[in-house]
């Protein structure tokens, strides 16, 4: 029975309305406290998984309002996914927060910003683009540079100087406009793949996309990497405008339809993992709840590709000690997290070693970081305390929100390491081959 | 209501700071449920840092008649944390230190935020143990812990919270702050107002420190998992482990509901057409346990099961805990809302007070799964319901008197670590009779005098 | 004084052959095993059932007269001492083993029953009651559940009172109430089992008491370790428990205890040692083993003198003697002994013993510490003569020292004896007057006429000169 549709129910409605029974399946056992991040950080209850699915039910049986405040704590849940893991009574409080933003999304207007970013820029790679071009000036003209030595940057409000120090030196072009759309398979040609490339690889992590598709090429995949294919649709699903993620879902349903593909493969894990939640999102859809089933019935994480085909072992040694960090996406929303290990462990002279909580948040998501600084770092202060404790010099990942998080982290405590993509650093074993 | 709870307020930040003094309408909610099924909400809540603040606190709290709730994480079965209108909920969840661990005198000093899981992996770091294992232990914290003088399957063996309280440091309700016991493994210096604390479920005083004692961990341990057919051979055996002079850590038992329930959220291949499995754990000397466990095994087949399996690596270890201590939140699937009870019964009437459960649910049809600490007798029969429906409610509050009245007519009480709370006041006069009640009345009159630390709770039905 | 009517009544109670009021009698009861105290009952009354307990406390309640209960008067606080007349209340006539309920593992006995009693009748089922206080062949349970009493094998097994379940017991009132019960789990309500037991007769008369029993451990080995120097000593103690081997006794002797052992039984003890550990192991034979290994492995790396470990169970009694002689061996040596109970923690047992040799020196008396070092309970024990009113000023003096000396190393007061008359002056150094203030609070609303073993615990004395707890006293109307 959907929340709306009780008596009293005033502040959801329909469309998403999470369901009563799963608010009501939440028993308090407090369970969730121990593996939140934003609890462990905090101590507060209004800052756990229980804390907000309490704070839902009362809203849907009107005894809270969508106010300020109430807008305020849906917002402070990153999403990790860590508490529905745990809870024994199959409660997904993550979800559930989502079905809230969904609802303020819809009753509460909301930011004009937000409104040019997921309407106007999410669904144009062109206009994604442009819009990074201010930063990439501000990183490459020294203005940055001054900013820092200056100590401007802290004057600025909204922790905006910290944002701006956030992502890692933007490539010169977006991989979107240098990779072909055929990649031809070296050597013998044994599957054909189609490749997702998400806009925060396109546009932040370039060369490691770059060395994704390579690695497919090397294994004897033709990759196909559609120019038009556009934003996952995610960061507009995780700030509840839930209109514009369908929207942008359906749009690349209907481009990767018309690839001849055995799998369509992505290497940013939020991208896998709402390419696999197309078929949930479209369920209800007329039109499309049966190419959303097929969408995300080919669609897989890269790593776990690799590890499900006989790879070439002409590898040459990386000597490293390298650690893995789980990405909430790929462990918890897919469900992958030894591939990766497997494949890191598959390179000659890597010493692996596994760090404590590797599978804990890194405080990165999305735009977390920059919308709840302080929580963000302690969050990931721990994460970097964790990983110190390796001593590893490479930290592996699989996300490009986690990689410029860690990459921030390791600037913030001086540690010398290298964060990279899994991949990549199997990429640079095939290199010198 | 609205100029006091204003100035009140004033108080209180100028006590805490404004950051640690919450009243926005998400923060009261959020602070006034626990793991029962009841929920309320304070009026304000406000998160100390010392003893000190506390102390304020609590003289405020006085002079203006404003009752208050200690909290830990809010994880008590009993309703021992739940608030109202008209009071304040006093989180201590801000003193979560663990300040000394003493390796000589075995001992470790904690505030009463710290989690006992928390606790645990540090001690055991340093080859030693804090026994206390209630199944909450990674989410509750020590101060609860000792307010209910919480239980957990370790007891068997080591025995519960009270056992391990050496000393506290805690304001009286009205703000004076005391010390109790120390360090020491021997004292007789004046009453033992320690173990008066212990269990006290929140009404006599706020405890800021505890002293904890330590053993040496054990070296090894094995656990094992044996089914039974029949839940009757499954009860028996308790008795015929420890009658073979076998002391197991722990001995729980799983009825069938609790083995399904658990089988479905977990899917970790429980036997789900068992009557009954036990879970024992043996631990010491490597060289003392291994015959044990096959002791164990031996006494469980002569005595009906079907199969013993010994889970030899860490890892099959902790999978069965986790199946243990996944029980009483996978119930929560089986019906919107539950209650586990906590009924504690000498040993040697365990196989009887199982049956007569068996008899009360089928009585008033009603599914009640039991399982629990077999071994020290403490089980937890869970009412499980529907609060929709009122005709079921009545069902649910005939079987729930019933058990109560089993298990004190068997020689056993109420609740054997749970703590009495809201939920088992209405029964409290069946277990302890009316001296018995006016002497723990006087006692907390003596403390309390104006009835303002957790009112309602444990023997008071009366507000203030 | 107790009124004629009052003793015609008790008289009823009892029976007129249980209440004794010559002289004679009366002079026997004025005393327990502290030295130097002692006081004058008016009466001396032996109930034989609880309901006689009850109609006694009535009757006190009414005709305003004070009671003191007493086990087997082998107290050493003075906590049996009538000090101000009123009625002794000797327990010994409810003397039965009720119940030993071998499932349970329980046993329900009456407050006379002696302690060894209990250990020969549970022992015979292979069963254990572990606290062996030293007086155990006389002392009574009653007595050792009013003080908590403690003994050599606390360090392992705990003490009285981590093994009473349940309590029946007599309320100042008259009213008769039962506390815990069989369940080997039990939060209902507030703990008033343990509140009692350690109250020293001031909170209520025990007339039932379920204790926990164990099994019996399957077999021993008893160490003696001779050390030149106290340090070593102390940190074998330390060491031992830093291993993991938590033995059942753990026990030390100084010199000056050691040459008065030698004197009295001739046992071929070394007068040059600085101290001597006797030490314990039990458990499953293989374990024994073990632990016993590990004991004299480490005694060895403190550089003991010499080690001696048991190999049969007259072995052990014979190692074990020199330990149980050290009372009565300092007894002989002068007719007074003071035998004190300051416990420190287990860390600070070195420093302990040294500033008691130095409080020695200072005053001139002699003085043997000896005691449960594992568990930091040590007794200093000063020997002297009470009709030496110079020496006996000193020994006060002395005292003094030795408690502030145990609190500066945070450390108590009594460790099992209790405070009774004899530490009740020190209790506001320990307990400050915050804990005092509860304390009294306690006892006035459990006791509202202080008709139950007054003058002890320094409860009446702070209750004159400070201000009630919380500014309302007294259930609420």
């Amino acid at each position: 029975m959907r929340m709306a549709e009780r008596d009293g129910h005033k502040a959801f409605a329909p469309k998403r309305a999470p369901s009563y029974d799963d608010v009501l399946n939440c028993i308090r056992c407090g369970l969730c406290l121990s593996v939140c991040p934003t609890y462990r950080e905090t101590g507060t209850e209004t800052n756990s998984p229980r804390g907000r699915v309490a704070m839902i039910r009362a809203a849907a049986e009107g005894k809270l309002e969508l106010s300020r405040n109430f807008v305020d704590h849906m917002y402070r849940c990153l999403n990790c996914g860590a508490c529905a893991a745990v809870c024994p009574s199959g409660v997904e409080a993550h979800e559930i927060v989502i079905d809230a933003r969904v609802e303020i999304d819809n009753k509460l207007p909301q930011p004009a910003i937000k409104k040019w970013v997921f309407e106007g820029l999410l669904p144009s790679p062109a206009r994604l683009e442009a819009a990074a071009w201010p930063l990439r000036l501000f990183q490459r003209s020294g203005l940055q540079w001054l900013a820092e030595r200056t100590g401007l940057l802290n004057m600025l409000p909204y922790n905006l100087g910290k944002t701006a120090q956030l992502p890692p030196k933007l490539p010169m072009s977006p991989l979107r406009h240098r990779l072909p759309e055929v990649t031809p398979a070296r050597g013998e040609r044994r599957y054909r793949v189609a490749f997702f490339l998400g806009c925060a690889q396109s546009l932040l992590f370039a060369e490691s996309s770059a060395a994704t598709v390579r690695v497919l090429a090397r294994n004897g995949a033709e990759v196909v990497t559609p120019r038009d294919s556009v934003c996952c649709g995610m960061p507009a699903m995780a700030y509840g405008d839930l209109d514009t993620a369908l929207r942008l879902a359906r749009r690349n349903i209907d481009i990767f339809e018309r690839i001849d593909a055995d799998v369509i493969v992505t290497d940013c894990a939020t991208c896998g993992e709402s390419g696999k939640q197309y078929r949930e999102w479209l369920k209800h859809d007329p039109v499309y709840s049966e190419k959303a089933e097929a969408y995300s019935s080919r669609f897989m994480d890269i790593s776990e590709f690799l590890a499900g085909i006989p790879l070439d072992d002409r590898l040459s040694e990386v000597k490293a000690r390298v650690t893995y960090h789980d990405p909430c996406h790929l462990v918890r929303g897919q469900g992958v997290s030894s591939q990766p290990r497997k494949l890191l462990q598959m390179i000659p002279g890597v010493d692996f070693v596994e760090m404590k909580e590797a599978n804990w948040c890194c405080g990165g998501a999305g735009t977390y970081a920059m919308t709840h600084y302080e929580t963000s770092m302690k969050i990931l202060d721990r994460k970097m305390a964790n990983a110190a404790e390796t001593d590893a010099e490479v930290i592996a990942s699989g996300c490009p929100v986690c990689q410029m998080q860690l990459g921030y982290g390791v600037r913030r405590a001086g540690l010398e390491m290298q964060v990279t993509h899994a991949i990549a650093l199997l990429d640079r074993a095939y290199r010198d081959r | 209501m609205d100029q006091m709870k204003r100035e009140l307020i004033a108080s209180l930040c100028s006590i805490v700071g404004e950051e640690w003094v919450l009243t926005t309408p998400e923060d009261l909610i959020c602070y006034g449920y626990d793991a029962s099924y009841l929920q309320d909400r304070p009026g304000v809540v406000v998160l100390p840092k010392s003893a000190r603040e506390i102390s304020e606190i609590l003289k405020l709290s006085n002079s203006e008649r404003i009752p208050v709730v200690v909290r830990g994480t809010g994880t008590g079965m009993s309703g021992g944390s739940i608030p109202n209108e008209a009071s304040m909920v006093l989180s201590v969840t801000r003193m979560n230190r663990v300040k000394e661990i003493d390796l000589v005198n075995l001992v470790a000093v904690v505030e009463p935020g710290v989690i006992t899981a928390d606790l645990q992996a540090e001690v055991e770091k340093l080859g030693l143990f804090y026994p206390p294992d209630p199944a909450s232990l990674k989410q509750s914290t020590l101060g609860g812990n000792v307010a209910e003088g919480a239980g957990g399957p370790r007891c068997l063996k080591y025995g519960t919270t009270k056992d391990y309280v050496l000393g506290l440091e805690v304001v009286l309700p009205t703000g004076e702050i005391i010390r109790t016991g120390g360090k020491l493994m021997k004292d007789v210096t004046g009453y033992n107002l320690t173990q008066l604390f212990v269990g006290s479920e929140g009404t006599l005083g706020v405890i800021t420190e505890i002293i904890l004692r330590l053993i040496p961990k054990p070296q090894a341990k094995r656990t094992a998992m044996a089914v039974f057919p029949r839940l009757e051979d499954a009860t028996q055996t308790v008795t015929n482990l420890l009658g073979a002079g076998i002391l197991p850590s722990t001995i729980e038992i799983m009825d069938n509901t609790t083995i399904r329930v658990v089988e479905e959220y977990l899917k970790m291949g429980l036997p789900v057409e068992a009557g009954a499995i036990l879970i024992i754990e043996v631990d010491g000397r490597e060289e003392s346990i291994i015959p044990e466990i096959e002791e164990v095994g031996l006494v469980c087949q002569r005595s009906g099961a079907s199969e013993v399996q010994v889970a030899t690596t860490a890892e099959g270890c902790e999978a069965l805990w986790k199946a243990r201590r996944a029980v009483s939140p996978a119930l929560g699937r089986l019906a919107p809302a539950k209650q586990g009870e906590d009924i504690s019964v000498p040993r040697s009437a365990i196989p009887e007070m199982v049956r007569r459960i068996g008899e009360i649910s089928r009585k008033y049809d009603l599914v009640i799964p039991v399982f629990g600490h077999a071994g020290d007798g403490n089980l937890h029969p869970n009412l499980l319901f529907d609060t929709r429906d009122h005709e079921m409610m009545e069902r649910v509050h005939k079987a729930a008197s019933e058990i109560f009245t089993a298990a004190i007519e068997l020689g056993g009480t109420l609740s054997g670590e749970h703590g009495i709370g809201l939920v088992k006041q209405p029964y409290i006069a069946r277990r302890l009779s009316p001296p018995v009640l006016g002497l723990m009345q006087r006692i907390k009159t003596t403390f309390d005098p104006n009835n303002l630390l957790n009112p309602g709770k444990m023997l008071y039905p009366e507000q203030p | 004084m107790i009124e004629q009517s009052a003793l015609s009544e008790l008289a009823g109670i009892v029976g007129k052959e249980n209440l004794l009021t010559t002289p004679e009698d009366l002079a026997c009861y004025g005393f327990d095993a502290t030295p130097r105290l002692g006081g004058r009952p008016d009466a001396v009354a032996k109930p034989g059932s609880t309901q006689e307990v009850s109609k006694i406390l009535q009757l006190a309640n009414r005709a305003g007269f004070k009671v003191v209960p007493r086990g087997a008067g082998t107290n050493l606080s003075g906590g049996s001492v009538p000090i101000a007349g009123g009625l002794v209340m000797q327990m010994n006539r409810l003397n039965r083993i009720l119940e030993i309920d071998s499932e349970n593992l329980t046993a329900l006995v009456e407050p006379g029953v002696v302690t060894s009693d209990l250990h020969a009748a549970v022992e015979a089922i292979g069963l254990f009651y572990p606290p062996d206080p030293g007086s155990m062949t006389v002392s009574t349970m009653g007595g050792n559940v009013a003080e908590n009493a403690g003994g050599l094998r606390g360090l392992k097994y705990g003490v009285t009172r981590d093994y009473v379940m349940g309590l029946e017991v007599v309320l100042p009132s008259g009213d008769v109430i039962t506390t815990g019960g069989k369940t080997v789990k039990n939060v209902t309500g507030y703990d008033l089992t343990r509140l009692m037991v350690g109250s020293e007769g001031t909170l209520g008369v025990i007339t039932k008491i379920l204790v926990r029993l164990i099994p019996k451990p399957e077999t021993k080995k008893t160490m003696l370790v001779y050390y030149r120097t106290l340090g070593d000593a102390a940190e074998t103690v330390s060491s031992i428990i830093a291993h993991r081997v938590i033995p059942p006794t753990l026990e030390f002797l100084d010199n000056v205890t050691v040459r008065c052992v030698e004197q009295y039984i001739h046992a071929g003890l070394p007068q040059d040692m600085e101290a001597i550990l006797l030490i314990e192991v039990d458990g499953p034979a293989s374990v024994v083993e073990e632990d016993a290994a590990k004991v004299v492995d480490v005694c060895r790396q403190h550089n003991a003198a010499e080690i001696q470990v048991s190999r049969s169970a007259e072995d052990s009694l014979r190692l074990a003697a020199g330990r149980r002689a050290a009372l009565p061996a300092l007894a002989r040596i002068k007719p007074t002994m003071v035998l004190e109970d300051a416990t420190v923690p287990r860390s600070q047992v070195a420093a302990m013993v040294r500033r008691v040799q130095q409080i020695a020196e200072r005053h001139g008396l002699l003085i043997g510490t000896f005691g449960h070092a594992g568990d930091g309970n040590l007794h200093p024990t000063i020997v002297c003569d009470e009709r030496d009113h110079d020496e006996m000023e000193r020994v006060e003096r002395a005292v003094d020292e030795i408690f502030h000396a145990a609190l500066e190393l945070g450390g108590t007061l009594s460790g099992e004896h209790g405070i009774g008359l004899s530490k009740a002056p020190f209790m506001t150094l320990e307990m400050k007057d915050a804990g005092m203030k509860a304390m009294v609070a306690i006892k006035r609303a459990l006791d509202p006429n202080n008709i139950l073993n007054p003058g002890k615990m320094y409860l009446d004395q702070f209750t004159q000169s400070h201000e009630p707890m919380g500014g309302v006293l007294g259930p609420r109307s």
